[in-house]
C-alpha cells in the first residue's frame, strides 16, 4: 500500500496534511501519535469511510480510491475497530454473515469460522450469542469477520483498549500468524511498549502531519513519545507519602445497577490511607463508574458501607460530601464532569458551590465570586483558554481535563476520586495531571484513581487494586509489580476471566 | 454550494438579532401571500402593525385589547419557558389554564352573593392551585413511571375540555340564565371581578402579575440556584446529576411553576375579560403561549416583547379580517411564518454558512 500526499481538512482543522507512507506486505506497520493527530482520519480514509481532499492511493501497484468500506473490503483491506459493531442477540456466525456481502449459509459458515479460528489460535464457539461473550472474545468475532475474507491488509484501530494483558498476547500471536502469510497490519495505538513488542514499522502522526518513520525496535519508549509530542517529556516523579491513619474505609459495600446495563458492585472492601494514592485498574466497563458514582455521593449506598475518617457517609448526598473534603472527578468530561455549552465560569460552580462556598445562605449564587474561582483554576493549572466566559465544548480535551481535575485539586479535598483522569489527553497534559495528583497526596490527601492505564497507575498509585465485574482484587503494593502481574489480578476477580487464561 | 458549520461558541448577536429578522421575514413573505390573495400587501400589514396602535379610528379598542390578549399569554409562556429551558415540556397549559378557572371561578361562585374582601384573593389562590393540581398529573406520572410528558399533559387538555363543557351545563350553570350553559357573569359580582385598573388601557391584576413575574423570573434564571439547577437540567442528565439536582423533584417544580401561572392566567381571564366559565371559554392561549416562549428566547424580557408582538398580530389580525374580509387561516399562517422564520434563523446562532467551491470534491 502506497500512500502519497493525503490531505483532509475538517472545519478549523486539517485533520491529514500532506501525509505519504508505505506499507509493504508481510508487515506490521505502526500509525502513532496523540489524540487528534490524524490517525483516525487516515485509516478512514484507506477504508474509504472519507473520502480524502486531494491525494493518491496505491495498493499492490494499482490505483486505489475506495468510495466506501464493501469497495475496501473487495479490494481486501478489512478493520477492526474500536467499539464494535455486534448485535449483543444474535450469534457468533449470524454477527458474521451480517458483515458479508454475499454471506453463505450459517451451517458453512460455522465450518469456515471454526477452522478460521482453529488455524489463528482464536477459539470461539459459532453458536454462542455475542451478548454473552467477554470484551475479548467481541473483539475476536470482530477479528475473525476480518480473516475469513482473506484481508491483504488488516486495520486495526487501538485492540488493546479493551483487553486485559493476556488476551493481549493472545491477539499477538495472531498477528503474527497472519504477517507469515504475508499480510500487512496497519496497527493504531499509543501505546508505546507493546508496539516495541510487535511492529516492524512506525510512522508517527503529529498535528496531522507524518513527522518520520523509525524501527520501533531500536527506538525507547520515552524517544517515540517524544516524537509524538514534539518535545521532551517529563515523566513525574513518584515519592511515596502514605501514612497510617485511615482516611477512607469502604466495607461490604453492595450496590445494585440502576440502569439495565449497569454493573453490580460486590461486596467491595478496601481503605485507603491519608497521604496515599490507591490504584484501581481494569478494563472499562467493570464497574468502574458505578464505583465513581457510589463513592461521588450520585448513587447512595448503605450508611456503614462507606466511612470518612471513620464517620459513616454511604448515605450522605453529592451536595453533603465536598464540606466533609472528599470530591470526585468523573471520567467523562464532556456531559458529566462539565457541560459542553456552559461557560467555566458556570462550569466552576458544578462542584465548587459548596466546596468553595459559591453561595449564599439563601441559595444565590456569587458569581463575582465564582469568577474569581474559575480564573484560579485556569491559572494555576495552566488551562489554554480564552478565558473564563468560554464555553467548555470550546477547549479542548487535555484543557478541559485539566479544568475539570484542578476544579477538585484547588478545593484541596482531604479525600479525592478520579476515574480515568488521563483519558484522551496529550502526553504532556497527562504528566502534568499526574504530577500535580502526586503533589496533592504529599499534602496528606487520600487518592483514589481509577484508570484502564495500566501504565498510569504504575507510575503513581502506592497500592494497585484490580477491578473485573463490580469485584475487586485484594490489594497489592505498585513497587515491583508488572504489567503481568496486574493482568493475573485482574482475571483472578471473576470467573469469567478466569478462563481466559486458558486460553 | 454551501455547508453549514458548527460555531464553537453560540453566537449573541444572531441570537438577538433572530427575532427581528423573523419579524421582517414575515412581513415580506407574509406580503406576498396577501398579494396572492388578490389584496395589497401594504394596506393589509398596516393594518395588521400598524392600525391597531396608532390609527385613531381603532387605537381607543385595540390598545387596552393588546394589553388583555398579552397578559396571559406572557404569564403562561413565563411558566412554560422555565420548563422549556429545563428539558421539560408541558404542552397543556390549555388544559391547567381551564381547570384554573373552573377552580377560581368556582370559589367565586361558592361565596355568591357575598361581598367580603378575602374573596378574591381566595379565588386567586384556587385558581393557581387548581393549573398545579392539573399540571401535576403529567409530572407525578413522569416521575413515577417515565410516561412522556408531551403526550399526556397534551392530552389532558382535551379532558380539561370536557369538564369545562361538563361544568358549563351543570354545576357551575347560572341558575338564572334561564337554562343556557355557561356560569353567572362575575363581572357583575363586585367582590369576584376583575376588572380594568385604570379605565380605557386594558391593565387588569393579571397584566399586573405578570409584569411582575418577569422582574422575578429574570432574577431567579440569573441569580439563584434554581436558575443554575434548571439551566444544567436542559443540557446534560448526568452533569445534573453530578452537580446534586435531584431530576424529579426538578420536574414536579417546572411543573407545578408552569401549571400554577396558567392557573392563573385562566382565573384572571374568567373573572375579567370573559367574566364567565362558558363551552367556548378557552381560545387557545395556552398553546400560543408556547410560540410567545420561544419567540421570546424563553427569556424574561424577550417574553415580554413576544407577547405584546403576539396580541398585537391576533388585534391586527381580526382589524383585517373585518376590514379586508381577510380568511381567519391567512391570518393563522401569517402567526405561523412568525415561527418558522424565528426557528430557521437559530440555525445561525449555532452554525455560520460556509460556502464551498464548485466543482471541487465534496
Amino acid at each position: 500500500m502506497q500512500i502519497s500526499a493525503i490531505t483532509k481538512t475538517y472545519p478549523g482543522v486539517i485533520a491529514n496534511k500532506n501525509i505519504s507512507l508505505n506499507i509493504k506486505s508481510g508487515e506490521i506497520h505502526a500509525l502513532l501519535g496523540e489524540n487528534g493527530a490524524g490517525k483516525s482520519t487516515l485509516v478512514k480514509i484507506i477504508y474509504g469511510l472519507i473520502k480524502p481532499d486531494s491525494g493518491t492511493m496505491h495498493f499492490e501497484s494499482k490505483f486505489y480510491a475506495p468510495n466506501q468500506p464493501s469497495a475496501a473490503r473487495s479490494h481486501g483491506v478489512t478493520m477492526v475497530f474500536q467499539h464494535f459493531s455486534l448485535f449483543d442477540a444474535l450469534s457468533v456466525a449470524e454477527n458474521i454473515a451480517l458483515g458479508m456481502d454475499k454471506p453463505p449459509r450459517i451451517k458453512n459458515l460455522s465450518n469456515t469460522i471454526e477452522s478460521v479460528s482453529e488455524e489463528y489460535g482464536l477459539p470461539i464457539d459459532p453458536r454462542k450469542s455475542v451478548g454473552d461473550l467477554s470484551a475479548g472474545e467481541q473483539q475476536r468475532v470482530e477479528i475473525i469477520r476480518c480473516l475469513i475474507q482473506d484481508p491483504k491488509l488488516l486495520i486495526m484501530d487501538e485492540p488493546t483498549s479493551v483487553l486485559t494483558p493476556n488476551e493481549a498476547k493472545t491477539l499477538f500471536k495472531t498477528l503474527e500468524k497472519l504477517k507469515l502469510k504475508g499480510a500487512s497490519i496497519l496497527y493504531i495505538s499509543h501505546k508505546l511498549e507493546e508496539i516495541r513488542l510487535i511492529c516492524d514499522t512506525a510512522t508517527i502522526l503529529r498535528g496531522g502531519e507524518n513527522v518520520g518513520t523509525c524501527d520501533p525496535q531500536l527506538e525507547s519508549a520515552k524517544t517515540m513519545a517524544e516524537m509524538m509530542i514534539g518535545r521532551i517529556l517529563r515523566v513525574p516523579k513518584k515519592k511515596s507519602s502514605t501514612t497510617s491513619e485511615i482516611a477512607l474505609e469502604v466495607r461490604a459495600l453492595d450496590r445494585a445497577p440502576e440502569t439495565l446495563f449497569g454493573t453490580h458492585l460486590k461486596n467491595l472492601n478496601f481503605t485507603v490511607n491519608k497521604g496515599e494514592i490507591l490504584g484501581v485498574g481494569g478494563v472499562s466497563g467493570n464497574g468502574q463508574d458505578e464505583l465513581t458514582n457510589v463513592l461521588s455521593g450520585e448513587s447512595l449506598s448503605k450508611k456503614n458501607s462507606i466511612k470518612l475518617f471513620g464517620k459513616p457517609i454511604g448515605n450522605l448526598p453529592i451536595n453533603n460530601r465536598p464540606l466533609l473534603g472528599m470530591l470526585t472527578a468523573p471520567e467523562e468530561r464532556l456531559g458529566h464532569a462539565a457541560v459542553p455549552d456552559m461557560t467555566l465560569i458556570e462550569n466552576a460552580f458544578l462542584t465548587g458551590k459548596t466546596g468553595a462556598g459559591l453561595l449564599s445562605s439563601n441559595d444565590f449564587i456569587k458569581w463575582s465570586k465564582t469568577k474569581e474561582f474559575a480564573e484560579g483554576i485556569i491559572d494555576k493549572f495552566d488551562v489554554r483558554t480564552p478565558g473564563p466566559h468560554a464555553t467548555a465544548r470550546a477547549l479542548s480535551g487535555g484543557n478541559l481535563q485539566k479544568f475539570v481535575i484542578g476544579r477538585e485539586l484547588i478545593q484541596k479535598p482531604l479525600v479525592l476520586v478520579v476515574n480515568q483522569p488521563t483519558w484522551g489527553v496529550d502526553a504532556a497534559a497527562a504528566a502534568a495531571i499526574r504530577q500535580a495528583l502526586l503533589d496533592l497526596a504529599t499534602l496528606g490527601a487520600a487518592i483514589i484513581v481509577i484508570s484502564q492505564d495500566l501504565d498510569e497507575l504504575i507510575e503513581i498509585a502506592d497500592r494497585l487494586i484490580a477491578i473485573n465485574a463490580g469485584s475487586l482484587s485484594k490489594p497489592r503494593l505498585t513497587k515491583g509489580l508488572s504489567v503481568e502481574d496486574i493482568g493475573l489480578m485482574m482475571a483472578g476477580t471473576g470467573e469469567q476471566w478466569g478462563q481466559e487464561i486458558n486460553v | 454550494m454551501f455547508k453549514l458549520e458548527k460555531r464553537l461558541q453560540p453566537s449573541q448577536k444572531w441570537s438577538s438579532a433572530t427575532p427581528f429578522l423573523a419579524v421582517a421575514g414575515t412581513m415580506v413573505f407574509g406580503g406576498i401571500m396577501f398579494f396572492l390573495l388578490g389584496i395589497d400587501p401594504y394596506t393589509a400589514i398596516r393594518i395588521i402593525f400598524w392600525d391597531p396602535l396608532f390609527n385613531p379610528m381603532y387605537a381607543d379598542y385595540a390598545r387596552p385589547q393588546i394589553l388583555i390578549k398579552a397578559g396571559p399569554l406572557i404569564l403562561i409562556a413565563i411558566g412554560l419557558a422555565i420548563g422549556f429551558k429545563a428539558n421539560v415540556w408541558n404542552i397543556g397549559a390549555e388544559g391547567q389554564y381551564i381547570i384554573g378557572a373552573i377552580f377560581g371561578a368556582g370559589v367565586g361562585l361558592a361565596f355568591y352573593p357575598n361581598d367580603a374582601w378575602y374573596i378574591f384573593p381566595l379565588m386567586v389562590v384556587a385558581g393557581a392551585f387548581g393549573g398545579f393540581i392539573w399540571a401535576m398529573i403529567p409530572a407525578l406520572l413522569k416521575i413515577k413511571f417515565n410516561t412522556n410528558e408531551i403526550l399526556v399533559s397534551l392530552m389532558l387538555v382535551y379532558v380539561a375540555e370536557k369538564i369545562l363543557v361538563s361544568m358549563s351545563l351543570g354545576l357551575l350553570r347560572n341558575p338564572e340564565g334561564g337554562g343556557f350553559p355557561g356560569s353567572r357573569n362575575l363581572q357583575y359580582y363586585d367582590a369576584a371581578a376583575n376588572r380594568e385598573l385604570i379605565t380605557g388601557t386594558g391593565l387588569h391584576w393579571g397584566v399586573l402579575f405578570a409584569s411582575g413575574l418577569i422582574c422575578l423570573m429574570y432574577i431567579m434564571l440569573n441569580k439563584h440556584l434554581l436558575g443554575y439547577q434548571i439551566k444544567i437540567s436542559g443540557q446534560s442528565q448526568k452533569a445534573t446529576r453530578f452537580s446534586g439536582t435531584n431530576p424529579s423533584i426538578l420536574v414536579a417544580i417546572c411543573f407545578g411553576i408552569s401549571g400554577g401561572l396558567a392557573g392563573l392566567a385562566g382565573l384572571f381571564e374568567v373573572s375579567g375579560p370573559s367574566g364567565q366559565i362558558s363551552i367556548d371559554f378557552n381560545v387557545g392561549y395556552g398553546f400560543t403561549a408556547i410560540i410567545v416562549a420561544f419567540l421570546g428566547r424563553l427569556n424574561p424580557i424577550g417574553i415580554l416583547l413576544a407577547g405584546l408582538l403576539m396580541a398585537l398580530t391576533y388585534i391586527g389580525g381580526e382589524l383585517a379580517q373585518f376590514i379586508l374580509g381577510l380568511p381567519a387561516a391567512a391570518i393563522q399562517a401569517f402567526q405561523g411564518m412568525l415561527l418558522f422564520f424565528l426557528l430557521a434563523g437559530d440555525i445561525f446562532t449555532n452554525y455560520k454558512i460556509k460556502l464551498t467551491k464548485k466543482g471541487g470534491t465534496t
